[in-house]
């Protein structure tokens, strides 16, 4: 498949350098990259590079089959083009996005909107589409929530209590992450990373982490890439129990609700345990990690993490079991396999449409080249599909760590990783708990950030909550918000 | 005089132990979830704080936004007082109160719903929808249960027709009758009333713009219909008013009690209802107490 690409392919957390990453005029670069996604590729970031009066556009595209990324440029442009989004709109957001960012216009997008502002200010509200008919009504929720979540404005059009359409305005959280990164790495670098999504503080440093190693040449000790596995793993299972106690309680099942949301904070103990931060804050560093499991809390670690897990056991058989859980959990917000892929939809909730799409074994680095857990997969595409993958995943994790608890390679934690490469494009993918965690980084020729793109699984994945609640009643939309649990600061970044 | 004086005295009675019954049944949902859950007594705390809170106003509603809650509160107390206390008997009694006790609560929900619209929100404007929706099924089942408690009384007076079936008819008139409790009253399955999502709710969304005193007289409507259905289900069903006097009191207080930690119960373990399928469990519950009118009719011919 990938064979026939003309994109430069490259491995998950490497660098090419940027002079050998082919360049086309924009137009080609859109033909080669739908030509591309047409024979299986997925688009990973499509980002603008600026340069002189124009704007360099850059594709990253995953073959998953072929375990390999593939990367692409085009020359400096400006003005229209003709858009990829009609033919892939796997690319919608990032083409609205760069429209926002660098006035590149994507001609025949079909709703070209800005993604994080309106009328030069953040937040993106502004015009909504419209469902006319005298018997549609309109509802309006957010930005604030009567819940302590995040802010962000969800559009209704409905027909009674039938959703026809919904849209999604982001951006209150916008907070100038990636336009701060440029000329970078900065000393609080580090520290925003952790905080792009602070509950995948652990997915986001390590891309970061592993895209600062690409650059320097140097990959990180063996013993910090299997800490990066524990800290990662146990991040998933944190959240996914947390999700499952959510779900519960939208649907008011206080048993499940109250013992996963109590489990959750065992989970957020146990990285506490590993770092002393519960969300795994300081933990990972370019070139290793910062702290290390004497045995003492390895063991330690190992004992609670076996005793959190039978709990979790419990409650989710409270939840399983349970008719009336199901009857609300089947056939609610379904997406189909088929609209999955065409929108690009990554992590979870992917594989809860039966795409078989996961970072870790589709393009594994650090310790995930060594230890694999099966990829967890579910065919329905609806709420229970999403709940259920999060429980195989739970176990799945858990049983990874049980095993790699006991298979810790020995050495140091940190090595000193060099100056960054002049000059060079980085790519790190990591599987993080709610999906794909992209980082992209282009070096200028003193090494420095030249453009730093942070795609976050939510990124992707906004607009399937929107095709999901497409006939849906409006009194579903909480727990089919809550099966995908997307972010609005990863988002907003 | 001293029946003037009986009225204010079980109205008080009414109205200060009606709060006690949502702090029970909070406490039942805290104990089966393992937590130490809010006091018994948080509804009268709540109720206090509210009073003496002011009360936000939108320029844009008419003074039903504060009628509609007072007038619904107000039927809700007269409702009460027409219900028969055990051995007591009903405050104010006569030939077809039970009409009467029919239209307050009909009355009491138009009032509710009414304030919500005036709001002009789309989320009370949703909530109103619903309950009035799902009134059209809880309505037919609760006039059915009182219908099969007429004809199996031969009377229209609340105080003579609460005689209760036995055996068959008062088990599907004890469903029925919990189900539509369970429903006027928004408990799961029906309604979540500790959900704070908006797109779910049906009673909470029709509050979300009361503030203040008016709230409060919703919050405090809401427990005293709930404690008028749990004592109209354990009478209905129980037959506690031919038991002496002390022992009837003490029945009524214990079938309510534990009908309330039943609530609590069936909230802990069950999850809520997607709105589609209320409406076939209220027709069970109307089908419940139609089958409960069939057995008093055909059953009392024989």
């Amino acid at each position: 498949m990938s064979r026939s690409s003309s994109f430069a392919p490259l491995a998950n957390s490497t660098c090419i350098p940027w002079a050998e990453v082919p360049e086309w005029p924009l137009a080609e670069l859109v033909r080669e990259t739908s030509a591309d996604l047409e024979r299986g590729a997925r688009l990973c970031a499509w980002l603008g590079v600026p340069e002189g009066a124009g704007t360099r556009l850059v594709a990253v595209i995953a073959f998953d089959g072929d375990n390999t990324l593939a990367a692409a440029r085009s020359f400096p442009a400006a003005g229209a083009y003709a858009a990829l989004t009609p033919a892939h709109p796997q690319a919608h957001m990032f083409e609205r996005e760069v429209w926002e960012q660098y006035g590149l216009l994507p001609q025949g997008h079909p709703w070209l909107k800005p993604v994080r502002r309106s009328a030069g200010a953040y937040p993106a509200s502004g015009e909504f589409f419209r469902v006319e008919g005298r018997e549609v009504h309109e509802v309006a929720v957010g930005p604030v929530h009567a819940g302590i979540i995040e802010p962000g404005h969800f559009r209704f059009q409905c027909s009674g209590e039938e959703v026809l359409h919904l849209e999604i305005a982001l951006g209150y959280q916008h907070r100038g992450v990636e336009r701060g990164l440029a000329g970078g790495p900065h000393r609080a670098t580090m520290s925003q990373m952790e905080a792009v999504a602070g509950d995948t503080t652990i997915g986001h440093a390590t891309a970061y982490a592993s895209v600062m190693e690409a650059l320097a040449g140097e990959e990180a000790p063996l013993r910090a890439q299997w800490l990066r596995l524990v800290a990662l793993e146990l991040e998933r299972l944190a959240n996914h129990t947390g999700d499952l106690g959510a779900l519960a309680n939208d649907v008011a099942f206080l048993p499940a609700a109250s013992a996963c949301g109590r489990i959750r904070g065992d989970f957020l103990n146990l990285t506490a345990l590993l770092c002393g931060n519960r969300f795994g804050r300081g933990l990972v560093r370019p070139g290793g990690c910062r702290h290390d499991l004497e045995p003492g809390r390895l063991s330690q670690l190992a004992g609670r993490l076996g005793a959190a897990l039978v709990e979790v056991e419990q409650a989710a058989e409270w939840l399983w079991d349970a008719a009336s859980v199901r009857a609300r959990f089947e056939g609610a917000g379904t997406v189909s396999p088929s609209q999955a892929a065409e929108i690009g939809l990554v992590g979870p909730a992917a594989r809860a449409c039966g795409l078989v799409r996961d970072v870790r074994y589709d393009h594994p680095a650090g310790w995930h080249r060594l230890a694999q857990a099966p990829v967890a997969v579910w065919p329905s595409g609806d709420v229970f599909a999403r709940a259920r993958v999060r429980w195989l995943e739970i176990q799945r994790s858990g049983q990874l760590l049980r095993e790699q608890l006991g298979a810790a390679p020995d050495g140091d934690i940190r090595s000193d990783p060099g100056p960054n490469a002049p000059d060079r494009l980085a790519v790190a993918l990591v599987e993080g708990w709610r999906g794909e965690v992209c980082h992209v980084a282009l070096t200028d020729a003193a090494g420095r950030f030249r453009r730093y793109k942070i795609v976050d699984p939510s990124f992707h994945n906004w607009i399937g909550l929107a095709l999901a609640m497409r006939g849906q009643a409006v009194s579903d939309f909480p727990i089919c918000n809550k099966s995908f649990n997307l972010s609005y600061c990863g988002f907003d970044l | 005089m001293t029946a003037f004086l009986e009225i204010i005295l079980r109205l008080a009675v009414w109205l200060a132990l009606a709060p006690l019954l949502p702090g029970i049944l909070n406490k039942t949902k805290a104990w089966v979830a393992g937590r130490r859950g809010p006091p018994v007594l948080q509804l009268y705390y709540d109720l206090a704080r509210l009073w003496r809170k002011s009360v936000v106003l939108s320029t844009l509603a008419s003074p039903g936004f504060i009628a509609g809650p007072a007038v619904a509160w107000v039927a809700l107390a007269a409702a009460a007082l027409l219900v028969p206390l055990g051995p007591a008997g009903g405050a104010l009694s006569f030939k077809g109160d039970v009409l009467l006790l029919v239209y307050l609560l009909a009355a009491a929900r138009f009032c509710t719903a009414w304030a919500a619209l005036e709001a002009g929100s789309s989320f009370e404007g949703m909530g109103a929808a619903r309950e009035v929706s799902y009134a059209v099924l809880s309505e037919a089942a609760l006039i059915t249960a009182v219908l099969s408690l007429s004809v199996q009384s031969g009377s229209v007076t609340l105080g003579t027709m609460l005689t209760p079936p036995v055996g068959a008819g008062a088990a599907l008139l004890a469903a029925g009758l919990f189900a539509v409790l369970l429903a006027e009253n928004c408990r799961v399955p029906f309604d979540d009333p500790n959900t704070h999502l908006e797109l779910t709710m049906i009673h909470e969304a029709m509050a979300l713009d009361h503030s203040g005193p008016p709230l409060a007289v919703i919050l405090h409507g809401a427990s005293m219909k709930l404690l008028l259905f749990l004592v109209l289900l354990s009478e209905a069903v129980l037959p506690i008013r031919q038991l002496p006097a002390f022992t009837a009191s003490a029945a009524l207080a214990g079938t309510v009690l534990s009908v309330t930690v039943g609530v609590g119960l069936v909230e802990s373990l069950l999850a809520r209802f997607s709105f589609r399928r209320v409406p076939l469990l209220l027709t069970t519950a109307f089908l419940l107490c139609l089958f409960a009118l069939l057995l008093a009719w055909k059953g009392g011919a024989q």
